[in-house]
């Protein structure tokens, strides 16, 4: 196991250091809108991570991780409504959906490539959305309010600070298994996949069944993501299922770091931050930060977690090492 | 289940199918030639809507504020191309997801900036908020001009494609860019002018929708996806394609809502049809996009690859 530290590393260690002290902050300083804020971050980094191991290891452009998230989300709703609390039923609950959703969408999804993925994950997403908004005895369009939060053994994730401690926990747990995850067999073949596919089946190994695993797996993290999100929020809304919510899954991956380790989470905290510190100047800031993600994606993709390995990673110029290897990758020859 | 009740739905159908076309003509061709994902194509929709409902409140005439929808369509295609997109070609299809969803918070933010949240209305053009009667059944004028429209569209499309020079170019770049490119035809001007050429046309849609819907901001993303439904189905860079799955899809959706419902009350009790008939019928088209894409994931009317 190789976990040694990098400088580039640093600053997310950093950050998720602060994050596990923040809860004791904010209560001391008696703000506890710090800690859902934070909460919230630390759950999308989770939803983030989750679309990661899809999106930045296999190169699987899925544009329909939000039916995963509200697939957790209804897995403590549904149940809350029946008034069943148990948070093992919860879980189970989402793991069983989120798994056979993932395995059937992935199974038809991963039969195309390109394109057609994209829109076909989509509308996979939609019919998932669509589905929720018509089920009006649960709330349809308006969503439900959850009026128990999911209990394991006595331990009940209905104030903000329990949620937090969980999010933590998991993120973190999560983190270190990706950076393990990434150079085992099972991810390097992902990452050979995503780099040239033909040149991964003529070694002899089946990526599709290696794609199918990551896009499945990627689906129950992604639910347990919204699990969280549900108990936090204590209301399901199909609006966490719109095609939005996949979108800004997306940019979150990209804008942290593609396939990196910590990539997802700084993502989330920089997309969320920044979210927050628009809003707090200007009504539209949708309109600043749309143009903020086209700016990302003119500029590229190694992200914040390229940007912060950069110093150490070569000596050539700024622009170059971000660029050459987004067309190696992409499979264009210049 | 009477015959005017079925007609009336066929023509509705015709009619979304049409609309559906009107955007999926430009769409598929970026798609096909240059492989480009724009997702802020409903963006261009919105943008036709609006410009058409600030236009025709300001002068009356329905005719002006169409006229001035293609304008903006146009021209706002044309920078969208020259300032982002023709950037993004050669980029994989992540950048181009990602690009066009920066490019849809921005142009709703935009519009809910300068209009607000409240939808505007667009009244229906002189002389043709009345009805058509055909074989005694009456049905609305305007949905008739849609349809006219899409179809003349249709056949537009279809001969300048299949008729023309440009056309030629169109086809053989669709099959290989770079050879088209090797033999001296300037195929970035090509695309920067199918490109400008589809957003008009999804601006037409918008001001041809603008009357029968309200005009909000978001409005272009349902639209958007049931349009990427239709080029998948169709066959990605197919426009003919394109023309008979955008009706396939106006068909399923409009027909499935309205007897979906009522053929589940035949089969199961009252309670689940009322549950399942609506939400089984809004995933309609999603699931006859799964199934074409799981059995045919190259489309049912895919265009001619070398």
């Amino acid at each position: 196991m190789r976990m040694s530290l990098r400088t580039g590393d640093l600053v997310p260690v950093v950050l998720l250091a602060g994050l596990a002290l923040l809860p004791f902050a904010a209560a001391a300083a008696d703000e506890p809108f710090f800690t859902t804020f934070f909460a919230r971050v630390l759950i999308y980094a989770i939803a983030a991570t989750a679309l990661n191991v899809a999106l930045g290891l296999g190169g699987l452009v899925s544009l329909g991780h939000a039916l995963f998230l509200g697939l957790g989300m209804y897995s403590v709703a549904l149940p809350a409504h029946f008034g069943i609390a148990n948070g093992w039923v919860h879980l189970a609950a989402c793991v069983a959906s989120c798994g056979v959703v993932g395995l059937l969408t992935g199974y038809v999804s991963l039969r195309t490539s390109g394109i057609a993925f994209i829109m076909i994950t989509l509308a996979f997403a939609q019919m998932g959305y669509f589905l929720v908004v018509s089920l009006k005895q649960f709330g349809g369009d308006d969503g439900m309010a959850i009026s128990a939060a999911s209990e394991f053994f006595g331990f009940s994730l209905s104030s903000g600070n329990a949620v937090y401690g969980v999010a933590f926990c998991l993120l973190v747990a999560l983190t270190v298994w990706i950076a393990r995850l990434r150079s085992a067999p099972f991810g390097v073949t992902l990452r050979a996949g995503r780099q040239n596919a033909r040149r991964v089946a003529s070694v002899g190994l089946a990526l599709s069944r290696y794609q199918l695993t990551a896009y499945v797996l990627s689906a129950v993290l992604c639910g347990l993501a919204g699990m969280l999100l549900a108990n936090l929020n204590a209301y399901a809304s199909p609006s966490s299922m719109s095609w939005m919510v996949s979108g800004e899954l997306i940019v979150m991956v990209v804008l942290g770091g593609m396939g990196s380790v910590f990539g997802p989470f700084l993502g989330a905290v920089a997309f969320l931050g920044i979210e927050e510190v628009l809003k707090a100047f200007t009504e539209h800031w949708m309109a600043l930060f749309g143009l903020l993600i086209l700016g990302v994606a003119l500029l590229g993709k190694a992200g914040i977690a390229g940007l912060l390995a950069r110093p150490i990673r070569s000596n050539s110029p700024a622009g170059r090492g971000a660029k050459a290897p987004l067309l190696a990758e992409s499979g264009v020859r210049p | 289940m009477t015959f005017s009740l079925l007609l009336a739905q066929l023509l509705n159908g015709l009619q979304y199918g049409v609309l559906l076309f009107l955007l999926a003509a430009g769409l598929t061709l970026v798609f096909g030639i240059m492989s480009f994902v724009n997702l802020a194509h409903g963006s261009l929709y919105m943008l036709g809507a609006y410009a058409v409902a600030v236009v025709t409140g300001a002068t009356g005439s329905f005719a002006l504020g169409a006229l001035a929808a293609l304008a903006t369509g146009t021209v706002v295609g044309m920078l969208l191309e020259s300032v982002a997109v023709s950037r993004l070609y050669r980029r994989d299809h992540l950048d181009h997801v990602l690009a066009t969803f920066g490019l849809v918070l921005f142009f709703n933010e935009v519009t809910r900036m300068i209009w607000g949240p409240q939808p505007l209305f667009v009244a229906l053009p002189e002389g043709l908020s009345g009805t058509i009667e055909i074989f005694g059944f009456t049905y609305p004028a305007y949905r008739f001009l849609i349809i006219a429209v899409g179809l003349a569209v249709a056949v537009g499309s279809s001969w300048l494609i299949h008729r023309t020079r440009v056309g030629m170019l169109v086809r053989a770049g669709s099959v290989n860019p770079q050879m088209v490119g090797a033999l001296g035809v300037n195929i970035r001007l090509l695309n920067a002018m199918l490109f400008a050429l589809g957003a008009a046309l999804a601006a037409l849609a918008g001001a041809m929708a603008a009357p029968i819907l309200s005009v909000q901001s978001g409005m272009g993303e349902p639209v958007l996806i049931t349009t990427l439904v239709v080029i998948v189905i169709g066959g990605i860079g197919s426009v003919s394609g394109a023309f008979y799955a955008a009706i396939i899809v106006g068909l399923t959706d409009t027909l499935g809502r309205t007897y979906l419902p009522l053929l589940m009350r035949e089969f199961a009790s009252r309670d689940i049809a009322n549950a399942a008939g609506p939400a089984l019928a809004s995933m309609l088209v999603y699931l006859l996009m799964a199934v074409v894409l799981a059995v045919r994931p190259q489309g049912l009317f895919p265009a001619h690859k070398g």
